[in-house]
């Protein structure tokens, strides 16, 4: 599915990031191409989870530039500086790029439905029959059509991941980013999560995920990249990543996850 | 019998048929024993002891001087608690804001208002005519745009819901600043993520968790408001309370008014207790 000529929809240079003197990410470009799937891995730390949150400017950078779909996410360009926009205008950027946490983050006040129509109406302004039909289109996707009226804490782990996936799709996102999305869960329910990433996957999202999952990696990524202090250490192929890691680094973290 | 597995499925139907009971506490009759008997003899007492003069509160529960009593004391308490409420909130957004100057004034506020007596802030607002005899707007040295008689405007009602909302509102801004901040930072972030804007994710996602925790107090700051409303006596407003003591006063029967006054106090509690419950219930959903 990854083809050179296919348009970027995530365009990253030089970005760095610090908390405080700890320095999460000295560095990084990266290039997702439309209907990209890449995985990213690399011990806890090593700044791929700072990435995946600095692409949709839940964190801000101090330097660089992340570029999605050709659009700078969190800051207008004027001459060589970047201006942070105001939130509503971030916001209105961001509400075309999905993300899944490890955490689920569900809203707990709300019911399965509540939780997947409450953007697309707040934010999107589309009229309630048509959100409400549209979350249930995706609830049937995710496995889920009879947990509509369910409050997240009702649901197992797996099932509130799935939802929150929905929730997610129902922006009708053109980037989709995974943060974990299942080292949170037990292990019987890591498949079907895996199974309607897997299905996204092959319809053309383009999706970013960090994961521990080197199956899904070898299995669905398109690339695989390895990050480590802040930097990426080693790219391409995940086949040829996880069979024949050119970096000490690459093989010592490999060695302790396969 | 004989084979290996019987005996354990023969004390598997053992343990089937076994019974269950509660066990048993006899000291706890010992405890309803005393309670009975302090009931008992307190009610003895009220009934007896003629100086609670249940004839004269018979007669003031339903007099229309208590009843305008206790609707000032409603009035005062309903009226300064919503004040008190909108202006915490906002103080409390102020509070949490990344804008240091917002946050800042938030806390000057709270120190302010909760750092001086609430029986010195309404005499002041009641005495404000000796600090600024004329309330006015201009730019100093001019004549005023417009100016007023500090005493046409600040009436003892006015002195007394200035002094019980700003108060209120110090309390309030901790009670919502600690229930915000309470919220999993997941669920601002997961809002954020779908696009959401700032206030729109405290309106839909944070305040509404938030208000599991910041319901019980409130409700305690409310039955708590209705009884410290009774301060206003000292500004000769007449609510419940400077209501009896007037009536008091005048025929000397000061511990049946009293009685009169705490009764309807009670009342009022139990039934505020009552819509706190319905409140809890009502933003407790999605919790198991």
């Amino acid at each position: 599915m990854s083809s050179g000529h296919a348009p970027e929809m995530v365009r990253i240079r030089g970005v760095r990031k610090s908390y405080g003197s700890q320095e999460a990410l000295c560095g990084v470009d990266l290039d997702v191409h439309q209907g990209e799937v890449v995985c990213l891995i690399g011990p806890s730390g090593s700044g791929k989870s700072t990435l995946l949150r600095c692409i949709n400017h839940l964190d801000t950078v101090d330097a660089g530039s992340i570029l999605v779909d050709g659009e700078l996410v969190g800051y207008r360009r004027r001459g060589n500086t970047l201006v942070e926009l105001s939130a509503a205008e971030a916001a209105r950027r961001r509400a075309a790029i999905g993300m899944v946490f490890q955490q689920f983050h569900l809203f707990p006040h709300m019911t399965v439905l509540q939780n997947i129509t409450e953007a697309p109406v707040g934010v999107l302004r589309q009229p309630v029959d048509r959100a409400t039909a549209r979350a249930r289109e995706l609830l049937d996707r995710v496995g889920l059509t009879d947990k509509e009226r369910a409050y997240p804490a009702e649901l197992s782990g797996g099932q509130q991941q799935r939802v929150a996936i929905a929730r997610a799709l129902a922006m009708g996102p053109k980037l989709m980013l995974f943060d974990e999305p299942t080292s949170a869960l037990d292990p019987e329910l890591v498949g079907d999560v895996l199974a309607v990433m897997r299905g996204l996957a092959e319809d053309g999202m383009t999706m970013v995920v960090v994961t521990h999952e080197m199956g899904f990696a070898r299995e669905v990524g398109d690339s695989l990249v390895f990050m480590d202090g802040g930097v990426i250490v080693e790219a391409g192929k995940p086949r040829d990543v996880i069979t024949n890691p050119v970096h000490q680094r690459t093989q010592t973290f490999l060695s302790k996850v396969l | 019998m004989s084979s290996p597995t019987a005996p354990t499925e023969e004390s598997a139907r053992d343990e089937e048929v076994l019974r269950v009971v509660v066990r048993r506490r006899p000291y706890l009759w010992v405890v309803y024993a005393v309670l009975a008997v302090i009931l008992v003899a307190a009610g003895y007492s009220a009934a007896t002891n003629q100086r609670f003069g249940w004839g004269v509160v018979a007669t003031y529960f339903l007099s229309s001087a208590i009843l305008k009593g206790l609707l000032m004391t409603l009035e005062l308490t309903v009226v300064s608690m919503l004040f008190g409420i909108v202006l915490g909130v906002l103080l409390a957004m102020m509070a949490v804001s990344r804008t240091r100057v917002l946050s800042t004034v938030s806390r000057g506020y709270v120190w302010f208002f909760r750092g001086t007596p609430l029986l010195v802030q309404l005499l002041f607002w009641f005495n404000l005519a000796a600090l600024y005899p004329r309330l006015g707007l201009g730019i100093p040295g001019r004549d005023p745009l417009f100016s007023v008689g500090a005493n046409e405007i600040i009436s003892p009602f006015v002195a007394a819901i200035l002094a019980l909302s700003l108060h209120e509102a110090a309390y309030m801004a901790e009670i919502v600043r600690s229930g915000v901040i309470g919220v999993d930072r997941g669920q601002r972030q997961a809002a954020l993520a779908l696009g959401m804007r700032p206030a729109r994710v405290m309106r839909r996602i944070v305040l509404p968790q938030a208000m599991r925790t910041i319901i019980p107090p409130t409700g305690n700051q409310t039955i708590s408001m209705l009884k410290t409303s009774s301060l206003v006596s000292v500004i000769a407003l007449s609510d419940l309370l400077y209501t009896a003591q007037s009536i008091y006063g005048i025929n000397y029967q000061v511990i049946p008014l009293l009685v009169v006054a705490s009764l309807w106090y009670l009342i009022v509690v139990s039934v505020l207790s009552v819509g706190q419950g319905f409140l809890e219930r009502r933003y407790g959903r999605g919790s198991v």
